[in-house]
């Protein structure tokens, strides 16, 4: 079957995200003798789009229309949902990121197709078309079967490997039938904080709780993130407290997460915390209470005062990159 | 302004999570429901604008008798009705077109849901919803202010922070910041006996998914502790160990 990926972009640039859901599109794809279509809405230049066939793109879709250079959701659903009935496409891949969820159930809506969202398995079609997904904010999963003719996946990032799968780029512009009516929302203002990983898709994430006694402390959570290059999180009390802004906020009523590596200083562990986190492949938890139920969760711990130990994991961390 | 408000009824979040029927049903047994954290944003944020501006907020639920001292809760916490369509609540897209059965011609201005249901995180009703009824669909805002028929909000994006304004009508879903939920008083709880609260039957549409097993998480396998004197190791672990760093 036809598989088209929704090839999000930022700014002319493919995140991450985006060839984590081409590969996983390019392995329906091959497994049921489709194609491997990617679409792309704004204005990208060639050397990037490219970049799509080194994961397996057969074809790759250009609409270049100004007019979709600001993300509008009913503008971009509608020229998605209309590729996908050119190109014949069974089964629709976006990531689920704020961007790809805005427009996922416009686009399901519009093809009338069954959505699942916050996929983490590839579908197992031996029976029907089944997929698993995260419930219950990381406290369990379920596995979804979708029957419809056309099914929309909006999967995880950060759960699917990129691999690479070489072919010829070939791009095909195409005009979209959009008028001024499909753009009701206007943006004001974007602001975008530059040179921060997006919490939703850093491998690597420093964690800070109540145990840290007050935002003037953050240098210990900010500088070990530095040094590895993660994003840094925070418990539900820091952000209601202001210590931290409420989009670092992890958790059932938070972001939920799954990076590659977790850790938490001076978090307890509640299961509201955990929820949000606990698909992290590693955790590590400090704290100085031995009896800390985020001990449960973690992978590895520290029984220690953050404020001692810290330091010395921080240093350790930029020693790494001499 | 008429405000539609979705409330969805979810398991409180201490909730422990299990499964019954070879693990193919929620346990609810001992299991404490609310409504969805989210949602309970959404309703005090149209409590607000009406407040101002005076209408009416009407909240919809999708979901079987079970359901209804949730319903109540949020005419005690201030809507003015309640409509609950008597169907389970399976997936989002059946939600939102029973959402959508009932808010065609109602002439709401303004329809808010929660950002995702803390139960099946599927976040999909305010886009389908949105789409179904020929309408924006703005998600996870942070604030709104109305003024004439058209709505500012913030939302919350990929990596940043967006204002956008949208003519009303328009779907939006509710993000935490967007307000601090009410908690209803003594005389909000007295007054909800006596709002209307109206059961519709769902409209005979067909499910195009259904969830056929639930399964839990591994558990860890157990803490590596280490000493907190030896704290700088933890990099080397997870350096030449693991390799994850
Ligand atoms: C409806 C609802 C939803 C919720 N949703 C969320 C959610 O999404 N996310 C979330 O995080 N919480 C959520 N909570 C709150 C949750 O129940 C906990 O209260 C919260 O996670 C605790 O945050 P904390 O661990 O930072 O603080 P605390 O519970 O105060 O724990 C601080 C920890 O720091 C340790 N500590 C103290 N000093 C030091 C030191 N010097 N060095 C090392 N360790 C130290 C202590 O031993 C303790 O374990 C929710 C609660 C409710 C009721």
């Amino acid at each position: 079957m036809n598989v088209l990926i929704f090839a999000e972009q930022i700014d002319g640039h493919f995140k991450k995200s985006t060839f984590e859901a081409i590969t996983y599109g390019n392995d329906i794809a091959k497994t049921t003798a489709g194609q491997t279509i990617a679409a792309v809405l704004g204005k990208v230049d060639n050397a990037h789009l490219s970049e799509l066939a080194n994961y397996g793109a057969d074809k790759i879709i250009h609409v270049n229309n100004d007019k979709l250079n600001a993300f509008v959701p009913e503008a971009y659903a509608k020229v998605v949902a209309e590729i996908a009935s050119k190109e014949n496409a069974s089964v629709m891949v976006i990531s689920n990121t704020y961007t790809g969820k805005s427009i996922a159930g416009r686009v399901a809506a519009k093809l009338k197709a069954g959505i699942a969202s916050g996929v983490i398995s590839a579908p197992d079609t031996a029976l029907g078309f089944k997929v698993r997904r995260g419930v219950f904010s990381g406290k369990a999963f379920a596995d979804v079967n979708i029957t419809s003719s056309i099914k929309v996946l909006a999967i995880t990032p950060n759960t699917f490997d990129i691999k690479q799968d070489a072919k010829a780029a070939n791009i095909t512009e195409m005009t979209a039938d959009v008028s001024d009516s499909d753009f009701v929302t206007n943006i004001i203002e974007l602001n975008r904080v530059t040179g921060k990983i997006p919490l939703t898709e850093a491998e690597v994430v420093v964690s800070g709780g109540r145990g840290l006694k007050g935002p003037e402390n953050w240098h210990l959570i900010e500088d070990l993130a530095t040094a590895l290059g993660a994003a840094t999180a925070c418990s539900k009390p820091v952000s209601d407290m202001h210590w931290r802004p409420h989009s670092e906020h992890v958790g059932q009523t938070g972001i939920t997460i799954k990076p590659n590596l977790y850790i938490a200083v001076g978090i307890s562990g509640a299961i509201q915390h955990l929820a949000g986190v606990s698909s992290s492949k590693v955790i590590v938890a400090i704290n100085k209470d031995p009896e800390a139920p985020f001990f449960k969760a973690a992978d590895y711990g520290i029984v220690g005062d953050a404020f001692e130990v810290m330091p010395k994991i921080i240093e350790a961390a930029k020693a790494l990159h001499h | 302004m008429k405000i539609l408000v979705c409330l969805s009824n979810v398991p409180d979040t201490t909730s422990k999570i299990t499964f019954t029927d070879n693990n193919t049903k929620f346990n609810t047994a001992g299991v404490q429901f609310i409504i969805n954290p989210y949602d309970e944003l959404a309703l005090t944020k149209a409590l607000e604008i009406t407040e101002k501006q005076g209408g009416s907020v009407t909240t919809i639920t999708v979901g079987l008798a079970e359901t209804e001292p949730s319903i109540r809760k949020g005419l005690a916490i201030g809507a003015t009705d309640a409509v609950r369509v008597n169907a389970e609540a399976t997936d989002a897209y059946f939600v939102a077109e029973q959402i959508a059965a009932y808010a065609k011609g109602e002439g709401f201005d303004l329809i808010l849901t929660g950002r995702e249901g803390i139960d099946y995180n599927s976040g999909q009703v305010a886009g389908i919803l949105g789409e179904m009824l020929g309408l924006p669909s703005v998600n996870v805002i942070t604030s709104i202010e109305i003024e004439n028929d058209v709505a500012t909000m913030e939302r919350d994006i990929d990596g940043g922070r967006e204002k956008v304004s949208c003519k009303l009508p328009l779907v939006a879903s509710a993000q935490k910041e967007l307000t601090e939920p009410r908690i209803p008083n003594m005389r909000g709880i007295m007054a909800a006996r006596s709002k209307p609260l109206k059961v519709v039957e769902a409209t005979g549409s067909e499910k195009n998914s259904a969830t056929v097993a639930f399964d839990l998480p591994p558990a860890k396998s157990g803490v590596k502790l280490i000493a907190p004197e030896d704290a700088a190791s933890l990099i080397g672990i997870l350096h030449n160990d693991i390799k994850i760093i």
